[in-house]
């Protein structure tokens, strides 16, 4: 057995382990905090696997959503015991073990049952990767030979954040979502938003220009962004902004919206719904990127704020 | 030259490694949490402080080394941060306790 196999076997057990935990763990918090880590193996586990922009992603989202998933707990900590005491009766128990069984055995037959080799598409994709100019397949694969899917991919972000907008009481409608942040400023977090927003944004900004020929890209590059954003409010330097403002909402849109433009003009001026002009095909990507980079930044950080809770008038 | 190098990367990551493990047993060991942040800023600070100059003689180029090191500057920054933050809120809450515990009965 090589080493590099003894490793990868320890991470599998190690991501099993905190699963089972993340499922056991007694508190809510507890159990979040599982969560959050197994997210940060299963992307070394992408990294073991090659799929390094997978791991990238991963991290981002897994790091996003523990945030969110804590805010939740923190939320639900007043009526946790309440919740505790209603046990599930032996039935119920009985038959989401059986559903749980039968699903993970039909994942082990799918993958099991695999032909060998596996149908790819990656040949073709790399074949053709001059096409657009870029040498990073993932995303080739993302901004052009797949664009569709990340086209409804945005568009899915922005209907989850008008998902929790909604959630907002009518007296609410328009105002700062979340609470304001106290924090001192002259404390340990505001030192760190200080000092650490920056080279976040620089870093952001890296991660997507470095998407083309490397891993990384717009989401990663976005997700960043979000985070600086959100230690920046929560260091209470910045109030987060009212979602009735108008210029919030274009950028909002910003991304998608190019997206179906420079799609739109594919099929009216080219072939198909998002083909690029050959010529162009790299600008147009990344105009769309940078475009995209923005949106996913805001849209991210204002999913993390929630609905508004403080009125538009003071 | 090569070999020494290849000397330099296994006696300090073996020593990063040894951090890691010894910031890990205190961190399970030790009995409250302003010893236990103690136990695992050495990981992190040390740890990974000697991992990155083992590293740094296989990073192959110079932006490679850089971005070595400017990553364990960020985990220092952000271990130093939380850590901070977790002991003024276990201060604050032992304060909170130990004011709850000199008053005379819950106010009816």
């Amino acid at each position: 057995m090589s080493f590099q196999t003894a490793l990868e076997l320890v991470l599998a057990a190690v991501v099993l382990g905190v699963a089972i935990w993340a499922i056991a763990a007694p508190e809510t918090s507890a159990a979040v905090v599982s969560y959050v880590a197994y997210g940060l193996l299963l992307a070394l586990i992408w990294v073991a696997l090659d799929a390094v922009d997978v791991a990238l992603a991963e991290a981002a989202i897994g790091g996003l959503g523990g945030v969110l998933l804590l805010g939740a707990a923190a939320r639900l900590r007043a009526t946790e015991a309440q919740a505790k005491a209603e046990r599930p009766g032996p039935a119920v128990c009985v038959a989401a073990a059986m559903l749980s069984a039968l699903v993970a055995a039909a994942i082990a037959a799918a993958v099991l049952l695999l032909p060998v080799p596996a149908p790819t598409l990656a040949p073709a994709a790399a074949a053709n990767a001059a096409a657009t100019g870029m040498a990073n397949p993932v995303t080739n694969v993302l901004m052009a030979f797949r664009a569709m899917d990340t086209v409804l991919e945005k568009v899915v972000l922005l209907l989850a954040l008008v998902g929790i907008w909604s959630l907002a009481p009518d007296n609410r409608w328009g105002g700062n979502p979340g609470l304001r942040h106290q924090a001192d400023p002259r404390g340990v977090l505001a030192f760190l938003a200080r000092l650490l927003a920056p080279v976040g944004i620089v870093v952001g900004v890296y991660m997507l220009w470095n998407g083309a020929d490397h891993p990384g890209g717009a989401f990663q590059g976005g997700t960043i962004l979000a985070a600086m954003w959100l230690l920046v409010t929560m260091a209470g330097l910045m109030d987060t902004p009212r979602i009735s403002s108008r210029r919030l909402r274009l950028v909002l849109v910003a991304g998608p919206a190019i997206f179906l433009t420079v799609g739109l003009g594919g099929l009216w001026f080219g072939a198909a719904f998002l083909a690029y002009p050959q010529a162009y095909a790299k600008p147009l990507i990344l105009g769309i990127e940078v475009a995209m980079t923005l949106t996913i930044a805001v849209t991210l950080g204002l999913l993390l704020a929630g609905a508004p809770e403080r009125s538009a008038e003071p | 030259m090569s070999r020494l190098l290849d000397i330099v990367t296994i006696v300090s990551v073996s020593g990063g490694a040894f951090f890691f493990l010894a910031g890990s047993v205190g961190l399970l060991r030790f009995p409250d949490t302003l010893t236990r942040l103690h136990a695992l800023t050495k990981a992190d600070n040390l740890g990974l402080g000697l991992v990155v100059i083992g590293l740094l003689p296989q990073a192959g180029s110079l932006r490679a080394g850089l971005e070595l090191i400017c990553i364990w500057l960020l985990v220092l920054l952000s271990g130093a941060t939380i850590s901070q933050l977790i002991a003024h809120t276990v201060r604050a809450t032992d304060r909170r306790e130990s004011s709850a515990a000199h008053m005379p009965g819950p106010p009816l």
